[in-house]
């Protein structure tokens, strides 16, 4: 099964649901509805032609300059059956960051979610036990977005602009 | 009672006793806590805390150019550093489009299962030491002070290596490190042979490590294992195999697997890979020769010359023409252009896949880099797997899941 075979048979089972499907460097990626994607994943999971049923990654990306869908979580699914790789995502807005947990499908999502959560403050509604992994639990903000900076604001030599941005980030 | 004190609820009248193993306690090999609850020498429920050395790889990533992020993560898997700078290089050259000389394949398998041997016999010969046979262990030292002799020959460092550049090496392997390669695979099989004839039989290591800390295929994929342990458990999933890298594809080697996921299970499958890892250097050796046999120049490829836009100039000529200080300069002020693009890309690391997933948004420096970390993916079993058993059987299992303190912190 190809790549373009896997997303048109989520096509047919999401209708108007998915946007930006594509294939680059070996990965078809999708994009869908924040409030679906455990029936996404579920449906990938119990499909007997796809069988995605291993979650590679979880993760999420900070885009600041998005009205009202600043953050975006990623998941990286493998099915071992096809030996295909998929990526599915899906933007929340940063003021409600409001996602299912998928830790009751997947047994490995439980810390990744923590740890989504404690980077950028996604809020897995139903995680068992979130919260804080590898920062301190006394950290009241989210330190991977992308306002706060990681070197001293004030320093020139070390603004966006050297790294070919124009100007600040946030 | 002091005023300072804040025990639970009920926790006076409870009938488990509560106790630290860790962080720094000498049988957890590194900085690991876990608040076990025991009833007598029986787990009844652990929770882990991990973090302790966090230092904010992925925040760091994106504010450094692309090839400062490969001593980055050198720091993850700190027993094959080597596997972790390929897989991080071997990213961007997927999403730059660079397509590596068969010779530079070559090459960079040597090395990446150079380090899949030290990383194993680390692993392998801690389980030894966590059942009480400190011997193995001294034995199999020795060959890892070789590999990363070859190491340092090859690049000149040898724990946190920073070997290779984007499209290649930094520089040609030198004759020596030809010559370290030869003189560690004449030795080190009999060397092997040894350590598994310590243990591989050993009737007292059998009854420590059999039936201890196992885990079926259908629950560790649940976990998202990866690497020895998944297979240790009876999935043939190898990334090396699965989605080939560094022309993995022209080598003729077998997965080995496991059936219970058990500590001994482990141990045997990590004990098989060195000898894949044996045969497939011998095969690159002979791949590399025939290489230069048919065609002499071969000899002086150790980069892909598409990427010499990523790639430091020769010293001397840095000292001595225009254009490579001009180059040098440019490239470590990374003002090399990548072009936006989205990837994840993968290897077989020493304990599981490691992954990369790289945004670039067309800035000298990543706009968002994930590591996939094996070990922080499978390490929340071990609540699960240790549940139950003693207290004695959970360090051993801790040892053969080969955890890296570095890599599950980032």
């Amino acid at each position: 099964m190809t790549h373009e075979q896997i997303i048109e048979t989520l096509e047919a089972a999401f209708a108007g649901q998915l946007s930006d499907c594509d294939t680059a460097h070996g990965i078809s990626a999708i994009t869908i509805p924040a409030a679906s994607n455990l029936k996404v994943l579920q449906f990938l999971y119990d499909s007997e032609d796809l069988q995605f049923r291993f979650l590679t990654d979880l993760t999420a990306v900070h885009y600041p300059n998005r009205t009202n869908e600043e953050l975006c979580v990623v998941y990286h699914l493998h099915s071992l059956h096809l030996n295909k790789r998929l990526r599915i995502k899906l933007y929340v807005p940063v003021a409600a960051p409001k996602v299912f947990t998928a830790s009751k499908l997947f047994s490995g999502a439980n810390w990744m979610e923590r740890e989504t959560f404690d980077f950028y403050g996604v809020d897995f509604v139903g995680h068992p036990n979130l919260k804080r992994i590898l920062n301190v639990d006394e950290m009241d903000y989210f330190p991977m977005r992308k306002e706060y900076p990681m070197e001293d604001p004030t320093r020139i030599d070390k603004d966006d602009e050297m790294f070919g941005r124009g100007g600040t980030i946030c | 009672m002091s005023a300072h004190i804040h025990l639970d609820e009920a926790s006076i009248q409870k009938q488990t006793t509560t106790l630290n193993l860790g962080p720094t306690h000498p049988a957890t090999h590194g900085v690991f806590q876990n608040i076990l609850e025991m009833d007598g020498e029986r787990i009844v429920s652990a929770v882990p805390t991990v973090g302790y050395i966090h230092r904010a790889f992925e925040k760091i990533a994106e504010r450094r150019p692309y090839y400062q992020i490969t001593p980055l993560t050198d720091r993850l898997n700190y027993c094959s550093s080597p596997i972790n700078n390929m897989g991080w290089h071997i990213t961007v050259e997927r999403l730059l489009g660079i397509k590596t000389p068969k010779r530079v394949d070559y090459l960079r398998v040597i090395i990446m299962e150079l380090s899949r041997i030290a990383d194993h016999l680390v692993c392998n010969s801690v389980i030894g030491v966590d059942t009480g046979a400190l011997t193995s262990f001294v034995y199999v030292f020795e060959f890892r002070e070789h590999i990363y002799e070859i190491f340092e020959a090859v690049c000149g460092s040898r724990l946190t290596t920073n070997i290779g550049r984007f499209g290649g090496f930094e520089r040609n392997f030198p004759q020596e490190a030809f010559d370290k390669i030869n003189k560690f695979l004449e030795a080190f099989p009999r060397g092997m042979k040894e350590f598994e004839s310590l243990l591989t039989r050993n009737r007292i290591f059998m009854e420590r490590t059999m039936g201890v800390g196992g885990i079926s295929a259908e629950r560790a994929l649940n976990y998202s294992f990866t690497g020895p342990n998944l297979r240790a458990a009876g999935v043939d999933y190898d990334v090396r195999v699965a989605q080939p890298y560094s022309s993995y594809e022209d080598f003729d080697f077998k997965i080995p697997v496991g059936t219970t996921g058990d500590v001994y299970d482990r141990f045997l499958v990590r004990n098989q890979e060195i000898w894949e890892s044996v045969s497939i250097i011998k095969q690159a050796l002979e791949k590399i020769a025939a290489l230069e046999a048919a065609d002499p120049s071969q000899k002086e490829v150790f980069y892909a010359p598409e990427a010499d836009k990523y790639h430091l100039p020769p010293k001397e000529d840095v000292y001595t023409k225009m254009e490579a200080l001009i180059f040098h300069f440019k490239m470590v002020m990374g003002e090399i252009e990548v072009l936006p693009g989205e990837i994840y890309s993968a290897v077989e690391g020493g304990n599981g896949e490691v992954g990369y997933y790289l945004i670039s948004d067309g800035g000298r420096t990543p706009y968002r880099l994930h590591f996939r970390r094996p070990c922080f993916i499978y390490y929340q079993a071990y609540p699960e797997i240790i549940q139950g058993s003693l207290l004695s059987d959970a360090v051993v299992t801790m040892s053969s899941l080969n955890l890296i303190a570095g890599e599950l912190d980032a």
